[in-house]
Order: structure tokens, then sequence, then C-alpha cells
């Protein structure tokens, strides 16, 4: 029993909190918010040189073959970077499903150029009802021919705009978990209309619109209307992925303010002097190593295959989603009228922070969860 | 990044458990707070367990082997703990001398003194108290006034402590009085190991909300110890008492009794109906559960990050603080959540048979909240995490 990193994972943690430090600056952060594709082709090449977008992807594909755990590793540093882009939908949401229901020749055509950077996906899963489970899933495929169409609308999908394939989730028949299907549908399909949502984090997210799109039976990704349980292992991932983003971007935020509570001078004294404002971070600092150590134990249930792996991610997310929250409140209140300002960065991890608390299910989502889980 | 424990630690929790189905007192129904609750009948289940401990070595396992313990590591400990505490057994009567003064008598203590008080404890035959807390100094300990005077090859005390769990069962006492009356506050108090039959002493019992004796007010009149119980050097027992605290590992390991409370009470709402419905099928409800469900598992972690460090040679420092701190929160969240829970049935005490889950929760609410001030108040802890963890300014 051990929840530190080891020699692997703490290298790992050091190259990439040095590398993006260098690579992935804060005018960085802040022109992405401005610029249409939300991310920087330059960055992109660069990172994909340190595989890092092959590095849960098996060797035999291109990829290093490790495990969510370094996933979790590096993702802690997105965070605290907050490095804009397509990442987690590339990695997560795109190789997961994949790796994971894929045919040998689509593993062979997708993996190894996700793992070389030189292909964008995502996951187009919600809708305008806005919910995580089977039964918001209504984009209907029909078959015709050797191909089948897809009609219907997908909003709060990461990345798309930018992306070259989709791997999008839709209703084959029935309803519920039944009769849902995945396909790997290129982005560029005639009959696909994207438009960016403007967001709170000014990430990207889109609202894409499928208009009699045909896409090739060959392009089903698993089996007709067995999509379902690809989609919840990918969601438990990504579930993991936006936990970790969460801790990285919670521990940058807490360092932040830590900083300027011994720094900034009121009553002649620094005000992290003032035990209003020492309580506040000794609750902070709970917040985010309880944060770090619950995703840990999440990302090693995964990989391991352990039988509360459903349970402890739920766990994870219910307790960062409200966790990270707590902290950068503090770190808005502690900083005071200059960290309402858009010159200073703390309103960066503070906009973001929501954005990834709602993703993937928010506390009380996970809370339920948690409890239905529980009992078994 | 490894969450499981070695097969040998394993079998090495099997062998507490196995232990514990024919060790434990008979009856033994597991809640420690209406038994060993200062009345004496609770007192001699403590005393024979703590009998029963040491013929395994188990009252001080992870002291080193020459001083009566098995020298355990920091994980077999905590896997000791954890099982102690998922069985609700009765350890508390070699709490203070375990955690308290045998490890500040390993570190300060004279050959001669460790001869004398370190086998005692391991065997589970002396019970020590702790004389820190005074009426005007409690979070603000190093304002105590007891006075402790040189008369010949004596010291002669006069004053008062508070708070003195166990006291009116102790054989001895760590003590900490002041020695020195000029010298700036933490530099003039020195450290004592007191029997508590000498003359002079009168204990009076404080009978706290639960309605138990547990604590007590210890009066000092004239009481004359020993040079030769001074321990360590004189006017240096702040920087002992304090330096004590590091030893206390003894909380590690309580998040698993939590969470068989939790356990407990998720079976009692899907077994107890109300207003039609099973408890369980509230939505309020399952999120209650869900979120001490949560906390339950963080506290856990929160100690096993501790552990971590220790394993790998390192010395915690804010790290143990926040287990602590957030431990003692999350259960006394838990038990008033579970009250809540229970709506009316909450209130009911023990010893109403109507009472839910042997009125548990109740009972915890009561002691969580008493500890939440004990051994540093929550707001003393964070002042503790913030200045010596995170380095912020005292001025």
């Amino acid at each position: 029993m051990d929840l530190g990193l080891d020699e692997q994972q703490e290298m790992l943690k050091t190259f990439a909190r040095d590398f993006l430090e260098k690579e992935c600056p804060e005018s960085l952060v802040r022109n992405m918010e401005e610029d249409e594709k939300g991310y920087s082709p330059e960055l992109w090449k660069k990172m994909a040189e340190q595989g890092w977008m092959g590095l849960t992807i098996p060797d035999a594909y291109g990829g290093s073959g490790l495990s969510l755990c370094e996933q979790v590793v590096l993702l802690e540093e997105f965070g605290r970077a907050l490095v804009p882009g397509p990442f987690i939908s590339t990695v997560v949401l795109g190789a997961v499903p994949i790796m994971e229901a894929g045919s040998e020749d689509q593993k062979k055509q997708f993996l190894p150029k996700i793992a070389a950077g030189e292909t964008i996906m995502t996951l187009a899963l919600t809708e305008p009802s806005a919910k995580w489970s089977a039964d918001g899933v209504t984009l209907a495929a029909k078959k015709e021919g050797s191909d089948y169409v897809l009609n219907g609308t997908k909003l709060f999908v990461p990345d798309a705009h930018v992306s070259d394939y989709m791997v999008v989730v839709a209703r084959t028949s029935g309803k519920g978990e039944a009769g849902i299907t995945l396909f790997i549908v290129d982005s560029k399909s005639a009959g696909i209309k994207y438009e960016v949502l403007k967001t709170i984090a000014a990430d990207k997210q889109c609202e894409v619109t499928f208009e009699n799109v045909k896409v090739p039976a060959a392009n089903m990704l698993g089996k007709e209307g067995k999509g379902w349980p690809i989609v919840e292992k990918v969601s438990k991932a990504a579930t993991v992925a936006a936990c970790a983003y969460l801790v990285g971007l919670s521990q940058m935020d807490f360092d932040v303010t830590l900083n300027y509570a011994k720094e900034r001078v009121q009553f002649g004294r620094p005000i992290g002097s003032f035990q209003a404002i020492q309580h506040k971070l000794a609750d902070a600092v709970i917040d985010v190593d309880g944060s770090r150590f619950i995703t840990y134990k999440a990302a090693w249930s995964l990989s391991e295959g352990e039988p509360d792996a459903d349970l402890m991610v739920s766990m994870a997310k219910a307790w960062a989603s409200d966790a990270s929250r707590r902290v950068v409140a503090h770190g808005q209140q502690i900083h005071g009228g200059v960290g309402f300002t858009k010159e200073y960065k703390i309103q960066l991890y503070f906009r973001r922070q929501k954005w990834m608390e709602l993703m993937w299910g928010d506390g009380d989502y996970h809370r339920e969860k948690v409890a239905q889980l529980m009992g078994v | 990044m490894d969450f499981r424990f070695s097969p040998p630690e394993e079998a090495f929790r099997e062998e507490i458990r196995e232990w514990l189905k024919t060790n434990l007192p008979k009856n033994w129904s597991g809640d420690r707070f209406s038994r060993g609750s200062g009345d004496a009948d609770g007192m001699n289940v403590y005393a024979d367990f703590a009998k029963r401990l040491a013929t395994k070595g188990w009252v001080a396992p992870h002291w080193p082997k020459e001083y009566g313990g098995l020298g355990l590591s920091v994980v077999e400990q905590l896997i000791f703990n954890e099982e102690m505490s998922l069985a609700n057994a009765p350890v508390g009567y070699s709490m203070i001398g375990v955690g308290w003064a045998g490890p500040t008598i390993i570190v300060y203590g004279t050959d001669e003194q460790k001869q004398r008080f370190l086998q005692p404890i391991t065997s589970g035959t002396t019970m020590w108290c702790q004389g820190f807390s005074e009426p005007n100094a409690g979070s603000d300990l190093a304002n105590l006034s007891t006075r402790a005077v040189r008369d010949g090859d004596d010291y002669v005390i006069n004053g008062q402590k508070i708070w003195t769990s166990g006291a009116h069962y102790a054989d001895w006492m760590i003590l900490i009085a002041r020695t020195d009356q000029d010298a700036p506050k933490h530099k003039g108090i020195s450290y004592f190991l007191v029997d508590m039959k000498t003359p002079g002493i009168t204990t009076r019992p404080l009978i706290d909300m639960m309605n138990n004796h547990g604590f007590n007010e210890i009066f000092f009149e004239n009481v004359r110890v020993p040079r030769a119980n001074l321990l360590g050097e004189e006017n240096r027992g702040w920087y002992m008492a304090t330096t004590t605290l590091d030893f206390e590992r003894s909380s590690i390991g309580g998040a698993v009794g939590a969470k068989k409370m939790l356990d407990d009470l998720v079976v009692w709402t899907k077994e107890t109906r109300s207003n039609g419905h099973y408890v369980y099928d509230e939505a309020p409800v399952r999120w209650r559960l869900g979120e001490a469900a949560v906390e339950a598992e963080l506290g856990r972690l929160l100690s096993y990050r501790v552990v971590t460090l220790q394993s790998r040679g390192l010395v915690p420092n804010y790290e143990s603080s926040i287990a602590k701190l957030f431990n003692t929160d999350m259960q006394l969240r838990m038990a008033k959540s579970g009250m809540e829970i229970m709506g009316l049935y909450g209130q009911l005490d023990h010893k109403d048979k109507k009472s839910p889950l042997q009125g548990r929760f109740e009972r915890q609410y009561l002691w969580q909240t008493g500890l939440a001030v004990g051994g540093g108040t929550t707001e003393i802890q964070k002042n503790i995490i913030a200045m010596r963890g995170l380095g912020l300014p005292r001025q």
C-alpha cells in the first residue's frame, strides 16, 4: 500500500510540469479562449512528440501502453496549466471506445494516428435533454442499404468543430440502454453542422446537428444495439480524467492563493496572518489533497479492474466536484477585488472549475450513484 | 500508486480478526460509549482486555522490541488499529501510556526510568493519565500555572489540572508544571511522572454531557514528587510535550469504524419503512448516505497518505493534522446525518429500547462533539495546519 507516485510517474509529472510551464503559458491559455479552434496546433504537435497522446494506447498500436494511473498524473498537470484543446476529447473520448470495442481494422486505422497526434476525435453523447443516461439518447440511425443514416442533434460535444472523427452515440431501436449503437463518423461528412457554444470556461463545446448523414455500416463500433456498455466504460475513464484535471486546477489555484495571502499586506500585516484567512486555507488544503487521493484511488481501481471501481469513480467525482468549487471560491475571496479582474489569472481557474464540475455528472449526480452502488 | 496490502499484511489482518473472535469481552455489543464510561464495570472490561492484548504483545505493537513492542511497521500498525476500530474493541486502557507517556520516556527517559515504567505499560498493568490542561490553559496550554518548586530531593507541586480522562483509575500521570516563574512561558515548564497515590492529590469527577464520568479535575496540594521522576531536563518540558504529539498514531485507522457504522445505517434505511416506503427510497436520504460514504473513504485515504509518508521514511507535517481533523469532523457529520435520517427516532438514547441501531448514532453525535474539542480544538488544528504546514505568518 503506497499512495504516492512511483519513479516513472514522478518523472512524468516533473517533465510535464516543466514542459507545460514553458510551452503552455498563461498568455496561450488566454489566446485560446478567443481563438476559433481553441487549441494551438504547434503545442499539439509538441505534446504528441512527447508521446502523450498515446500514453494509454497499447504498444502494438503505436502507444506507450501505460495505465490510467499515469494518465491521471499527466492530466493533473494539464489542469494545473489549464492546457486548452481537444486532448481529453481525443485520448479518452475517442481512443477509449476504440480500444474497448473496435475491430482490429478500426484499431489499426485510428489508434496509431491518435498516438501520433494526427487524428483529433471526440464523443457525441449528450443531447438537448442534457442527460448522461441512455434514455437521453434519441439521435436516430436508420439502416439504408449498406449505410446508416443519422438524424438528430447532439449538444455539449467537446471540440467537435476541430475533430477529424466523432464517436456518435445513436439510437437504432428501442428505449433506454437497449438499442444504442456507436458509429465512428467522419466529422466532415455531408449533413453535419457545428455551432460552438459560448461557455463559462470559453472552452469549445458544440451543438452538432445531423441531417441525413450517411455512415457506412463498417463504421459501426461494436455491435448494433450494444453500444451503451461501451459508453459506460468511456464515461468512467472520462470522469476520472475530469477529476484529475480538477485536482491540478485546484492545486494551482490554492498555490497562487496561498502565496498571495503571504504577500498581501493590510492592517500592517500579511492577510495570511489572520485566522479568518488561515482557516479557509486549512480547509482548502484538505479539499485539494482529498481530491487527489480519491482520484488516484479511482484511477487505480479502474485500471486494476477492482470490483468496487464504479463506486470509487463516483466517489471521486462526487468529492472533487464540490471540493474544487470550495477551493476556487476561497481563492476568489482571499484575493479580494483583484481576483475579480480579467487581467489577474485566478479567474481562469474559477471559470474552468465550474465547467469540469458539471462534466460527467456533478456532486449530486454522483452521490446518488454512490448510494445506489453502496448497498449492492 | 498501489492501494493493495501485501499477502503477509492481509494475513496479519486475518490473525487479528480471528483473535478478536475469542478475546473480545463476552456479549460485547461493540458499544464502547455505554461501556468503559468511567464506571467500575466498564473499567474492568478495559483493564481485562489490556491484559489479553499483552499476551500477544499487542498493547504497543509498534514500539521497538527492546521496549516490549513488536516493532510493527507503520502499515501493520494501521491494520492493527483498523481492526480494533472495526470491532469497536475496548482498547482505551493503555491509550495515554502507549501514545504519550511511553514514547516520551523512550526518547527522554533515563535507563532507570525506562526500566521502571515501560514494561508495566506493555504488560497492560499500568494505566496512565495526562495532566496537561488547566482551567486557564486550554487551547493556550503554555499558559499553565501549576507550579513545581525544588525542595531537597523532591519537587513540590501545587495547582490544578482539568479534563483529565481516566484519572480516577490511573496509576500514573504525565504532568507538565511550571518550574521557572520568570522565564518566557514556553521555557519554564518541566515534565514529571507522578504516582497518583502520592499524598496531596485529590481527584474530583466531572460528568460529561453523555452522563459519563470520563474526566476529572485534579488538585495538587504540596504534592512531593522525587527528582528521579523528572523526565528530561528541567524547563524543557514544553518541547517534550509537543514532540510527543508526533508519536500519536492512534487516530490513524478510525475511519473504518465510521464506515462500519455507515454500512449498518444503510441496512437500517433499507429495512425500515416510513410513510409506506423504505427510508432508503427517499432521494435526500440517499444523498446523505452517499455523501457520508464519500467522506468515510476520504478519511481513510488521508490517513493512508500519512502512512505512505511514514513508510517512505518521511516525517509528516500538516498531513497528519489534516487526517486527524478531517476524520473527527467527518465522524461528527456522519453521526448528525444518521440522526437526521432517523427523524424523531434519532433522538432516542441508547438506553431506550426503541432507539435505532442501539442508539449508536446518538451516542456518537455527543461523543464526536467532545472530540472536536478534546486534544486540540478544530480551530487550533486549523491554526497549526496554516502556520506549521502552510507556512503562514503568525503576525
